[in-house]
């Protein structure tokens, strides 16, 4: 496959450069009569049509984008505030592609309509104080709509109240490459910590003087109860790093020497979301394409891969190094008592710090 | 030379162009004439777009098949892909650097510098720029940071790696990554040069714009061109200084243990003394400039696409006034939007809220211009030479690229596609395809007037533009599908984990887009030379233009014109008035009346 599409690549690139020579060559001048370079009526109609047919290409691009890669794009929110944003992109996008497929065809159209000729005559029209108000005032319009929207939506999501909601708290810990969560544990309260603490298991430099850091859990994979709300603390040990969690439209950047937060409810566990219609679709495509590769190792006397299976993931979105490209930690929700189940088998802090 | 721009202004001196003898030095080196250093600026910056193009290439080559070796890579980087395998970390120089050239050094200088010094003095009826000697230092300056950004591709570490957008740590500690060693400072040093001399070539413009103007070249009067020249130098003035203190301040806490964005950091194994700064802070004054930029780089593709569309459709820009209009409250909008930047940095929301009101606000004089670039087509009688082809371009990947920043300013939407490839394929379109077509359009349109009423061959003109356009909505269109499927930009493959796993096909077709629109960009530079010396000589003003430059000597001697400069009557855009009994245009048979020319008997004077 892989080999295929080296060929096809030369292989267009030598037709572009056989072309190219062919169309210097048409491009010497025959007769010294026609020495300036400006464009024909002849030029006029050809490109006039050329615009037309580069608008349908929009549109059959737009088509062809949409039913070969619609499969790809994230699958349904994980998150109670995700089904919101989705609402609002949905909304955005829609007018979006309004927007965007009448103001091409409108542009391009007259690119084709009006291609010059000799003897047309252009009208002479300068200015239209009506229609400059109503292309004014249309995007006001429907700005402030978005942008009202927009706004509660931002505010609902970054605005949490302690207090009144309760949420578990989970420290995420960047460092160059990967991940660490660390949990309040019974007191659901992170003790204090400092990157001059860190010595030796105390990975994360947690003020092991600090009470409410005793029963603190520090782990490599992030487990979530569903249904409860979350309130992620970020922090980073060395650069800018940024936890992505798509699945849950969720991200906040790591920054080394402050405390960043960000909070979300997961409404689905791991396991709903691997029955999820479009998730084992996509899982399904990507398990073809490995079964793929997977055969081509094998043929080379190299190991198999193994069948992939959906989990959400932690990502790192900021540039912070050499391995970016791999820092990631999975996440799985989980029902209540399987994540209660799940954290009292971890060992506190003060239990780590003994051995 | 200060005497010159005396001279200028009293405006005696017919036989300005014979009366010091120019040898080879001061003529093609060191030269004060504007039209020269305008040629200095597009072949430096053809230059360094043509590295920049390269890497996308190799970069674009890895994403799409990423376990296969390619020796090209070994031959261009050499230690870094050893038996054709690329390096993670030249992986992100390559990314850095091709952003860094892109942005500054090709659609900074190389548009901006170029059309600015050809038009400027031309289009307003001046002998030359306010200083000559300014704008000569200014481009030695670009030149020198150009040749100190090339040469730190070559040092032991490798070039800047950090991303364009260098944020500290990252970019301040060498332990992070190999990059931030010598090839960042480097990379400091040469935009630290580069921030002086666009400094003074914008200096250079603003003053020449506001003193230099021909009598009857009122600010009404003048092309968009202007307009837009005139008004990103003063976004220049304003924003890049602070671009300077935030790399000054990065140079010290990089080499003086200062710690203005450093703070409480374990690296290899040990704890840095700095306490208390914050790389928030570098964020702020990155994208204070950093956003204007996006506008620095447009707005002169926008002028040059005002002119262009108008001249070839044979009309009236339609709404002079909203357009120059716009160009003000995009100037002034975009020095308060940066923070969109940064909705999720860790800054306050109550912030974010406000960046996302005025990043939308300023979707609205954007949307104005969209609009009247498409009314002035309606009813037009279209010309399509190559640089009007690009103009359409523009037009349309503006539209596309603009709107997809209306999720992008939104902070709520953000969230989710804050720093995937959705954002690239959003700035790519919008402010690089956008600006680079815009650049095309000038070159087209008058590089006649660059080398002396030589032509480029339009032929090959319509297949670099129609190449390219199916091109550059190839690579990305697609790109946006990308992003919403949550893959982060600057992953230097995508397959190491298996998520992203069906993103296989698509990083293919949009590899195999770029490579042949970058083979395509191999006509225009052989259009560009091959006429510049052997391009057919076509009339004066070959497009029939209302504006100043057609009037001046198509040869170039210094002073532009032989005789003394033009009067101007009129604005650029009388294009098919028509006369009072509206039988015929206001010239019988000619559609266009050039800005030279008294108000005749037979027309309405009208006020634009």
């Amino acid at each position: 496959m892989t080999a295929f599409l080296v060929i096809l690549v030369l292989v267009l690139f030598g037709v572009t450069v056989w072309q190219m020579n062919k169309i210097f060559q048409m491009s010497k001048p025959k007769s010294s009569s026609d020495a300036v370079e400006v464009a024909t009526d002849a030029d006029n109609r050809i490109n006039g049509k050329l615009m037309l047919g580069f608008v349908l290409f929009i549109y059959v691009l737009t088509i062809i984008s949409f039913w070969k890669w619609g499969d790809v794009l994230l699958p349904i929110s994980a998150s109670e505030h995700g089904l919101e944003t989705d609402q609002l992109m949905l909304i955005s996008m829609i007018i979006i592609f309004i927007v965007g497929i009448i103001t091409q065809w409108l542009l391009h159209y007259f690119a084709y309509r009006y291609a010059g000729k000799k003897g047309q005559k252009a009208v002479f029209y300068a200015d239209n104080d009506k229609l400059e108000f109503i292309w004014t005032i249309i995007p006001v319009v429907v700005l402030a709509g978005l942008i009202i929207y927009g706004l509660f939506t931002w505010t609902d999501i970054m605005n949490v109240d302690v207090e009144e909601e309760d949420p578990l708290v989970v420290e995420l810990y960047a460092y160059q490459f990967d991940w660490r969560a660390r949990y309040g544990g019974e007191d659901n309260t992170l003790g204090k910590a400092n990157v001059r603490l860190i010595e030796g298991v105390n990975q994360l430099g947690v003020d092991m003087s600090d009470p409410n850091g005793q029963d603190d859990v520090v782990v490599n994979e992030l487990h979530l109860p569903v249904g409860r709300k979350v309130l992620f603390k970020m922090r980073s040990q060395d650069v800018l790093h940024s936890a992505y969690m798509p699945h849950f439209r969720a991200q906040m950047n790591c920054v080394p020497g402050m405390i960043t937060q960000f909070a979300f409810t997961p409404n689905m566990t791991t396991a709903d979301m691997r029955q999820n219609d479009e998730v084992i679709e996509k899982v399904r495509t990507i398990n073809e394409i490995r079964r793929e590769n997977s055969e081509d190792l094998i043929a080379k006397g190299e190991e198999g891969l193994e069948p992939y299976e959906f989990d959400f993931l932690l990502l790192c979105n900021k540039i912070c190094g050499t391995n970016h490209y791999n820092m990631q930690m999975k996440i799985i929700v989980e029902s209540e008592e399987e994540y209660e189940a799940w954290l009292a088998e971890q060992p506190t802090m003060a239990k780590a710090m003994e051995q | 030379m200060s005497a010159h721009a005396h001279e200028h202004a009293i405006d005696h001196h017919d036989d300005h162009g014979h009366h010091h003898k120019e040898t080879f030095i001061t003529k093609y080196i060191f030269s004060q004439d504007h039209k020269m250093i305008s040629k200095q600026y597009l072949i430096t910056g053809l230059f360094m777009g043509i590295i920049g193009i390269a890497m996308s290439i190799l970069f674009r080559m890895q994403l799409a098949w990423p376990e296969e070796p390619f020796t090209i890579f070994e031959i261009f980087l050499g230690k870094w892909a050893e038996g054709g395998v690329m390096d993670p970390s030249v992986y992100l120089a390559l990314v850095t650097i091709h952003g860094t050239i892109m942005v500054f050094f090709v659609l900074t200088a190389g548009l901006s510098g170029t059309f600015s010094n050809l038009l400027i003095p031309l289009q307003i009826g001046a002998r030359d720029m306010a200083s000559g000697f300014l704008n000569m230092v200014s481009y030695w300056l670009f030149f020198l940071s150009s040749v100190i950004m090339v040469l730190s591709l070559f040092v032991e570490a490798g070039p800047a790696s950090a991303g364009w957008t260098i944020y500290p740590p990252l970019s301040a500690l060498p332990q992070a990554i190999p990059g931030s060693g010598a090839g960042m400072t480097l990379w400091l040093v040469s935009m630290a040069i580069f921030i002086a001399s666009s400094l003074l070539g914008s200096l250079n413009y603003i003053v020449t714009v506001i003193n230099l103007r021909t009598k009857g070249m009122s600010m009404t009067r003048l092309p968009l061109t202007i307009w837009a020249f005139f008004v990103t130098a003063i976004i220049g003035v304003v924003s890049f200084p602070v671009l300077l203190s935030a790399a000054l301040m990065l140079i010290m806490d990089r080499s003086f243990g200062t710690s203005f964005f450093l703070s409480d950091i374990y690296i290899a194994g040990e704890v840095l003394h700095n306490q208390g700064g914050s790389p928030v802070l570098f964020e702020h004054l990155f994208w204070f400039l950093g956003h204007p930029e996006v506008y620095i780089v447009l707005l002169p593709a926008l002028g040059i696409t005002s002119e262009v569309i108008a001249t070839n459709s044979r009309k009236p820009i339609f709404g002079y006034r909203a357009m120059v209009a716009s160009i003000l409250a995009i100037a002034f909008l975009s020095t308060i939007v940066w923070g969109h930047h940064m909705f999720i940095s860790g800054m306050n929301p109550f912030l974010g809220s406000v960046f996302t009101f005025t990043t939308l606000l300023i979707a609205i004089p954007s949307a104005v211009k969209a609009f009247n670039y498409i009314t002035t087509l309606w009813k037009g009688n279209l010309q399509f030479n190559p640089g009007m082809l690009f103009s359409i371009g523009l037009v349309s990947t503006f539209i596309t690229g603009g709107l997809t920043g209306i999720i992008l300013g939104d902070s709520a939407l953000d969230i989710n596609v804050h720093d995937t490839y959705f954002v690239v394929a959003h700035f790519h379109l919008v402010m690089g395809i956008s600006a680079l077509y815009g650049l095309f359009a000038g070159v087209y349109h008058w590089f006649p007037k660059m080398f002396e009423g030589r032509m480029m061959n339009k032929n090959l003109g319509y297949v670099h533009f129609w190449v390219t356009a199916i091109g550059a909505y190839g690579v990305f269109f697609p790109m946006h599908f990308v992003g919403l499927a949550g893959l982060p930009r600057r992953y230097y493959t995508n397959t190491n984990f298996p998520y992203f796993d069906d993103l296989a096909d698509v990083n293919v077709v949009m590899t195999i887009f770029a490579i042949v629109t970058a083979a395509v960009q191999l006509v225009f530079l052989y259009n560009f030379f091959y006429s510049m010396f052997y391009g057919k000589r076509g009339a004066k003003n070959p497009w029939n233009s209302n504006t100043l430059e057609w009037t001046a000597e198509m040869k170039h001697i210094h002073g532009n014109w032989d005789g003394p400069i033009p009067h101007v009557y009129r604005w650029a855009y009388d294009y098919s008035k028509l006369n009072k009994d509206e039988t015929d245009y206001v010239i019988p048979g000619q559609d266009f009346i050039p800005q030279t020319l008294p108000l005749q008997d037979n027309e309405e004077e009208l006020n634009h």
